[in-house]
């Protein structure tokens, strides 16, 4: 039953649409070409081309199909993954701008940028030479965190203070540990004691007690003027 | 007729697994070794599509509910947002409106195939009585959800829609607050559409899966009506209705996709893109289109309750179309009358849809109410009668016979298949 409904397929095909010419000088030979090669010639040959050759019109036609099929299902399935992504509205957000007039010398304000807290402290004279005077050696995480920078940058207080503005640090006011908000002026270290695990930062936002890995991160941001800036 | 799995698991990890929760052997016996007749034709392609559908309303539901927001100052914008901010959002909100759409175009041919072949016949009656609860469950399904955007005819379709259950004496006026949760449709209401929206479709799949646990008990129907007799009169499933199946739903998805991309908004109305507006009615309230036959004999009637009695009944009616018949031949093929009426009452349906995209008023009323009587006694009237008075065709003796009698009567299966095809 099988056979006998592919050889009907195969003959059907019309004698002058058949892909493969007769003169082809070199045919390929695998069972697709001989198949399409002896077709031309007659029907009686292609009996047995369809049944001997290893790979017939119709494992061609399948597998065709097939990656048809899941290139098909991929080009489906990439709106339902894609849309997963902050969309358009939330991307539109992703910058903010503060206005540092408003903020005294020694006080500490929280600001939203992207649904996080990110914290601008006015630091005071006494903050700056605390942070100033710590050596790198005493630190528990040595890199700057400081995406104004570059990656290896050290931890010193002039890398994660405010660029050509000692006295301005923003850092984002995320624990990094397990994500919780830190308490600022407070701790050993005068900068924050996080209430969650009691990590503890130092003045300049750097990690000075575990468990927390590393120094409080400092978002990308930008002195706009002398009294605004842009973070994002 | 589903038979005993003749599936034995090889690996052993499958032979454990298989002897504990006998899963693969069950998708085996009914999706693969489960014997089809072998005369099916396209029309019987649309069960798997509509499975298809139900699956790609459901998925694509579940990711417009991630961006959604169910309340009366935000749905609309949020519907919006959906379309212009989130990633791929319109293609995804337009395959979920179009595919309501094609879902119910999917749904009525497999209905009336149904009707014409006499698949609701003993001893398919429960079967069909499934279907006639998934349809009633996918409409309300596709009212709830058309009002959550929030438009102008979300929100006016469900004011009329709910006001229906106002019609009923003493307890309608209540019916309708409880339904509302308020005095009108609000903030509430949109909360509970929202959230029966979502469990609806679920319940549908939970009576597919009956509707499919009865179809494999009774075995499929097919286009002569006779049973399946003997082994020749059928094909394994796999890969006969598979292969068939996957080529109707692929030829559904070029239609539906034809949809999508190029008449995105044909099947809805502009009045929707309008915020909802509780203190003004749009001129033209029009219910989607896979209602408006109902809404025809709703308006038909020049009574309130009648009217939706009338429209209700349109769909109860459906229920007992297995008793309703009485021919004792099963086929639409070999009942020469009643296919007459058969494509009669086809035309009647599509004329009480034209009807009811209409203003009601002069003679489209009055053909509106002709129409209705006649769908009405379709059922009521002419299916009773013509088992009675009509003298069927001969009905083949086995699906076998019917198949191979149109090349060569009763020729021996091999020869017959092949003849004519070696011919070229």
């Amino acid at each position: 039953m099988q056979l006998e409904a592919i050889e009907g397929r195969v003959d059907r095909v019309p004698r002058g649409r058949l892909p493969v010419s007769r003169e082809r000088s070199t045919p390929r030979r695998d069972g697709l070409a001989e198949a399409a090669v002896t077709g031309s010639r007659g029907k009686e040959t292609i009996v047995a081309a369809t049944e001997t050759a290893g790979t017939t019109r119709r494992d061609f036609l399948y597998i065709a199909t097939g990656a048809m099929g899941a290139v098909g299902a991929a080009a489906l399935v990439w709106p339902f993954v894609s849309q997963l992504q902050p969309d358009a509205s939330v991307l539109a957000m992703s910058t903010t701008e503060v206005d540092l007039t408003s903020i005294a010398e020694g006080q500490m304000v929280t600001v939203k940028w992207r649904g996080k807290p990110v914290f601008v402290w006015n630091r005071t004279e006494k903050d700056i030479a605390e942070a100033k005077e710590t050596q790198l050696s005493a630190l528990l995480d040595p890199i700057a965190r400081n995406a104004n920078l570059a990656a290896d940058a050290p931890a010193t207080d002039e890398n994660r203070a405010g660029e050509g503005h000692e006295k301005w640090l923003v850092v984002i006011g995320i624990c990094t540990h397990l994500g919780c908000v830190p308490i600022g002026h407070s701790g050993e270290y005068d900068g924050w004691f996080c209430p969650c695990h009691g990590s503890e930062y130092d003045t300049a936002g750097r990690v000075r007690r575990g468990p927390a890995p590393t120094n409080l991160d400092i978002p990308p941001y930008q002195f706009v003027s002398d009294t605004k800036i842009s973070i994002g | 007729m589903s038979g005993h799995s003749t599936f034995e698991p090889k690996h052993p990890a499958l032979k454990w697994f298989e002897s504990r929760l006998p899963l693969v052997g069950l998708i085996h016996s009914s999706f693969v070794a489960y014997p089809t007749p072998r005369n099916l034709n396209y029309w019987w392609t649309f069960g798997g599509i509509l499975s298809l559908m139900l699956v790609c309303q459901i998925v694509s539901g579940v990711v417009l509910a991630m961006h959604y927001t169910p309340h009366i100052t935000l749905a609309f914008d949020s519907v919006e947002h959906i379309m212009r901010d989130v990633s791929y959002g319109w293609l995804i909100r337009y395959i979920h409106a179009n595919g309501a759409s094609m879902f119910f175009i999917a749904v009525y041919i497999h209905m009336f195939r149904g009707l014409y072949y006499g698949s609701y016949k003993a001893p398919r009656e429960v079967l069909w009585i499934l279907g006639c609860i998934i349809y009633l469950l996918m409409m309300a399904t596709a009212f709830m959800g058309y009002v959550l955007p929030w438009g102008q005819m979300s929100f006016w379709g469900a004011t009329v829609i709910t006001n229906l259950f106002s019609a009923f004496p003493v307890v309608g006026p209540t019916i309708v607050e409880w339904l509302w949760g308020g005095f009108s449709v609000d903030n509430a209401t949109l909360n509970r559409f929202f959230s029966l929206h979502y469990l609806l479709p679920f319940m549908i799949a939970g009576v597919v899966v009956l509707h499919v646990w009865a179809l494999h008990v009774v075995g499929q129907n097919n286009p002569t009506g006779v049973e399946p007799k003997s082994p020749k009169d059928t094909v394994p499933f796999t890969p006969y209705a598979t292969i068939k199946d996957g080529f109707g739903m692929v030829c559904f998805l070029i239609f539906f996709a034809w949809f999508l991309f190029y008449i995105p908004n044909y099947l809805g109305h502009a009045d929707n893109y309008i915020p909802a507006n509780p203190l003004v009615t749009p001129a033209h309230i029009v219910p989607e289109w896979y209602y408006l036959p109902f809404y025809a004999m709703l308006r038909a009637v020049p009574d309130k309750l009648g009217g939706v009695l009338t429209m209700f009944g349109a769909i109860i009616v459906l229920f007992f179309v297995p008793w309703l018949d009485t021919s004792k031949v099963r086929s639409g093929v070999y009942r020469p009358l009643f296919k007459q009426f058969f494509w009669i009452w086809v035309v009647v349906c599509i004329g009480l849809g034209w009807l009811g995209s209409k203003p009601a008023e002069g003679g489209y009323v009055i053909a509106g109410r002709i129409l209705t009587i006649y769908y009405f006694a379709h059922f009521l009237i002419i299916l009773p009668l013509l088992g009675l008075f009509e003298k069927p065709k001969a009905v083949p003796a086995s699906i076998t016979e019917a198949v191979l009698g149109k090349n060569k009567g009763a020729a021996p299966a091999s020869a017959g298949v092949s003849a004519p095809q070696t011919k070229g």
